[in-house]
């Protein structure tokens, strides 16, 4: 039991890390990894959103929208699957707005780290497609609350290591055509061929 | 007219999503290994942008500002659950192999951004044709990739064989890595470069100038 979660977790780290592996957050990514201090407190509020928002969905889609989760309800043959996504994305935005009232009122200081970057989080893919993945695996409650925690930790890992490249990346001699966004892209590029060295790896 | 033109077809090069405004790129890296995949998602996802940024840009002046993020996300995610139906009827296949990339037009950047930056300003029909040229932009950008990474990775464009591969008895031998997603990646990076040797007023500016050497 353990054991499966711990693997569960490592897989979501490493071995399908949503950033290097899925390419998942990837707009977000690029964007805001120059410094590594933003880029930390970015890693952390996805962390938080995802340990949230994947178990929420999994829920509702259990006992909501899957074939027959009605069945509570006294309605065994309604299948509202097809709601799925805009019930996703209201589910992340609605908990993204009430993290940031909480964090507000009860630790200002992250609340004044994270800025602007907390609403972000909305249309930060990575989030929707842990959402998205937890359905398409069949995932159970216990299994989404590890799920959506391991891939949190693998993008913030992804993007503070990033922004740790780039902040030494200022100080080489590129092309000009490849400067910034170019060297970047292929940065990420030998980044995720790294990553991808944790694929075979059979847990 | 010429407006209208301009609008359409200046994200293709001059103001293009990916390579300029980091915009999109999430998609645009996991469906690239093979043409047909890409022409699909460059579809569904020309047709959400033109009709999200239309409707967005119609009800613009209805929507107070500060719940206009709910209302356009629930706009996209209607049109892209439209979408995913509609893929499923006719195309099931090729959208088992898009897998949940369908549903991430919902929060793919360039939906959002475009309606953001665009449409709250502008009426209905400039802004359905801005949708239109951004779905373009992003298009030319994933086949440029798509063409490099399925010719280079396979031998072959849309499932023909182009390049006869040595396994079938031809000279071409297939380089495995460009099948891997991380091509992507510099196959992006290389078209930027390229990109911005043409148009050199979208290079960006050194952030630390090297001192030159002392003897």
């Amino acid at each position: 039991m353990i054991e499966d979660y711990l693997s569960l977790f490592v897989k979501a780290v490493f071995v399908e890390n949503m950033a290097l592996a899925f390419f998942l957050g990837m707009c977000t990514f690029l964007a805001i990894s120059k410094k590594v201090k933003t880029a930390i407190g970015l890693g952390v509020a996805v962390i938080a959103v995802l340990t949230i928002t994947v178990p929420v969905n999994n829920l509702i889609y259990t006992y909501l929208l899957a074939d027959g989760a009605l069945a509570w309800a006294g309605m065994p043959d309604v299948n509202l699957s097809f709601l799925g996504l805009i019930s996703y994305i209201g589910v992340i935005a609605a908990i993204v707005q009430i993290m940031e009232m909480l964090l507000d009122k009860y630790m200002p200081a992250l609340y004044n780290a994270l800025g602007v970057f907390l609403p972000l989080i909305t249309v930060n893919c990575a989030i929707m497609g842990a959402a998205l993945f937890m359905v398409e695996r069949d995932y159970s409650f216990g299994e989404s609350v590890v799920y959506g925690m391991g891939a949190g930790v693998g993008w913030a890992l992804a993007i503070a290591t990033l922004a740790g490249i780039r902040e030494k990346l200022k100080y080489s001699d590129v092309p000009a055509g490849l400067r910034g966004l170019g060297i970047t892209f292929v940065t990420v590029g030998l980044m995720s061929l790294g990553f991808m060295s944790f694929s075979g790896i059979q847990l | 007219m010429s407006k209208t033109r301009d609008i359409l077809l200046s994200p293709i090069f001059t103001n293009n999503p990916i390579a300029l405004q980091i915009l999109g790129v999430c998609s645009a890296l996991a469906v690239t290994s093979s043409l047909s995949v890409t022409i699909v998602m460059c579809i569904a996802l020309t047709v959400v942008t033109a009709f999200s940024n239309f409707f967005i840009a119609l009800i613009r002046n209805q929507v107070p500002s500060s719940i206009r993020i709910i209302v356009q996300m629930i706009i996209i995610a209607s049109l892209v659950i439209v979408v995913d139906q509609v893929l499923k009827a006719y195309a099931y296949e090729v959208s088992k192999q898009l897998s949940v990339f369908v549903g991430l037009i919902i929060t793919n950047c360039i939906v959002m951004g475009r309606a953001e930056a665009f449409a709250m300003q502008n009426p209905p029909i400039p802004s359905f044709f801005d949708g239109i040229g951004n779905g373009l932009g992003y298009s030319v950008v994933l086949l440029f990739v798509a063409t490099v990474r399925e010719l280079t990775g396979s031998g072959s464009l849309f499932g023909y064989e182009i390049l006869p591969l040595v396994t079938n008895g031809g000279w071409y031998y297939s380089n495995g890595l460009m099948l891997l997603p991380p091509s992507a990646f510099f196959v992006i990076g290389g078209f930027i470069w390229l990109l911005r040797n043409s148009k050199i007023d979208q290079v960006e500016p050194v952030e630390y100038k090297l001192a030159s050497h002392t003897k």
